[in-house]
């Protein structure tokens, strides 16, 4: 299956063999990238310990994340950005292997350009999100791991996807993806109209990505809070989710029941 | 998917696989449109897939079953069982995945050649009662597709779970 090595290229097509800038760097790489066995994908298997998610309402796209990076039990980081900034108007989130989901939103980014570049207008979600889809399918049994969602305003409105480094790609309207994804899922359901305010979906994804910290291991961290609109995407909250925890559990000072008392006399 | 104005595929299998490949199928179908002016025959179409099933078998298979449907002017309405180690059979009935346990004996019992668009559909649901009843991990929700001398389009939704409906700004 040939490969999509348009990533791996460092000089723009459009301009031939660039021999002027650069003479060595002109030609794809001309080793052949190995397929992993099923040893090699076991090993590689990330958990995808992370809780993101999206929901499109009535104004727009609201996209939360947690923070947290772990290495099996040890986390590694608190403060991971999992949001990533395709352009002024998409974002996408993190979840898998980070560097996979850095890299290839980047390089999205690029190609998202290019496009606004060739053809005189923005890229819509759905294009961007299939060029990423097609990306990632043909690295398919190579060891990338990549569960993201792509939000983004288009002329059609509020989009999201799904795509994954298994090849597949949904549209939808409510998504959570990570270890972190069936707890929130509970909460963003049981809450969700489409009719809310700004105020209350940054709420509702705050609370949710808040609950599937406080029951998922592998997430953590802050849980932060953007939204994508018509005039593109707005950060609009970064909080510790440890401090929303007694912010929405508050400790109530609990009557004394026994209290320890010198004995008198020996 | 509507592969062009008169033949119908439906596939199962692997996500990434089965968008992809049939996606493939579907514009190598319009391309020969465009360069021949004529549309291929639906036996044509099925022998076309089972192709590029087979030549990728031994290197990186496509996990995707399929069922292609079409109609065609000459030699009516017929149907292709294509599974993912590119068996090739041109059968009056067929079913995919783990409601076929259950549709298979359904469609067997209930089947014959010149059932009216009714009698079928009322098969159909048939099928859908039972996966619905016994499937424990059964979806809420399936669209009938049709194809007939007037084409393939949508049928009917059987829904039993509505999301949230999506206005666009």
């Amino acid at each position: 299956m040939k490969l999509d090595t348009s990533g791996l290229e460092s000089t723009s097509p459009f301009f031939g063999s660039g021999d002027e800038l650069c003479p060595e760097l002109s030609a794809a790489p001309s080793f052949s990238l190995p397929l992993s066995t099923d040893d090699t994908k076991a090993t590689l298997k990330h958990a995808k310990g992370t809780t993101t998610l999206a929901f499109i309402f009535k104004e727009g796209v609201m996209v939360a994340a947690d923070s947290r990076a772990s290495m099996g039990g040890y986390i590694s980081s608190q403060s991971v950005k999992k949001i990533i900034e395709i352009n002024p108007y998409m974002l996408g989130t993190m979840a898998g292997g980070a560097a996979d989901c850095q890299f290839w939103h980047r390089n999205l980014g690029i190609k998202c350009r290019l496009h606004e570049l060739a053809n005189k207008r923005r890229i819509s979600v759905t294009g961007a999100s299939k060029l990423l889809a097609n990306i990632l399918y043909s690295y398919r049994g190579m060891g990338l791991s990549v569960g993201t969602m792509i939000a983004g305003w288009d002329e059609t409105g509020p989009g999201l996807y799904y795509v994954d480094s298994e090849g597949g790609r949904l549209k939808g309207t409510r998504f959570s993806v990570g270890s972190g994804s069936p707890y929130a899922y509970g909460v963003l359901d049981s809450g969700y109209k489409f009719d809310m305010s700004i105020e209350e979906a940054a709420e509702l994804a705050r609370r949710a990505i808040y609950h599937a910290t406080f029951r998922d291991a592998a997430s953590g961290g802050v849980a932060s809070v953007y939204y994508v609109g018509p005039n593109g995407w707005k950060k609009l909250s970064g909080d510790d989710v440890g401090e929303l925890h007694y912010h929405y559990y508050p400790v109530t000072p609990s009557t004394v029941e026994q209290e320890m008392a010198e004995v008198a006399g020996a | 998917m509507v592969l062009d104005s008169h033949k119908l595929i439906a596939a199962s299998g692997e996500p990434g696989d089965r968008v992809q490949f049939t996606e493939f199928i579907q514009k190598n179908v319009s391309l020969y449109q465009f360069r021949n002016g004529i549309p291929l025959t639906t036996a044509a179409a099925a022998n076309f897939t089972r192709g590029e099933l087979a030549t990728a078998l031994r290197k990186s298979p496509y996990m995707v079953n399929i069922l292609l449907a079409g109609y065609d002017k000459e030699t009516g309405p017929s149907l292709y069982y294509i599974d993912y180690i590119a068996t090739l059979h041109k059968v009056d009935k067929a079913a995919f995945g783990y409601g076929s346990y259950f549709s298979l004996s359904m469609m067997d019992r209930h089947f014959h050649s010149g059932m009216s668009v009714e009698e079928a559909v009322d098969l159909v649901d048939k099928c859908i009662l039972e996966i619905r009843s016994r499937l424990v991990v059964a979806p809420p929700n399936f669209v009938i597709k049709i194809v007939d001398k007037d084409g393939a389009r949508e049928y009917a939704w059987r829904e039993s779970v509505k999301d949230t409906p999506v206005s666009s700004a």
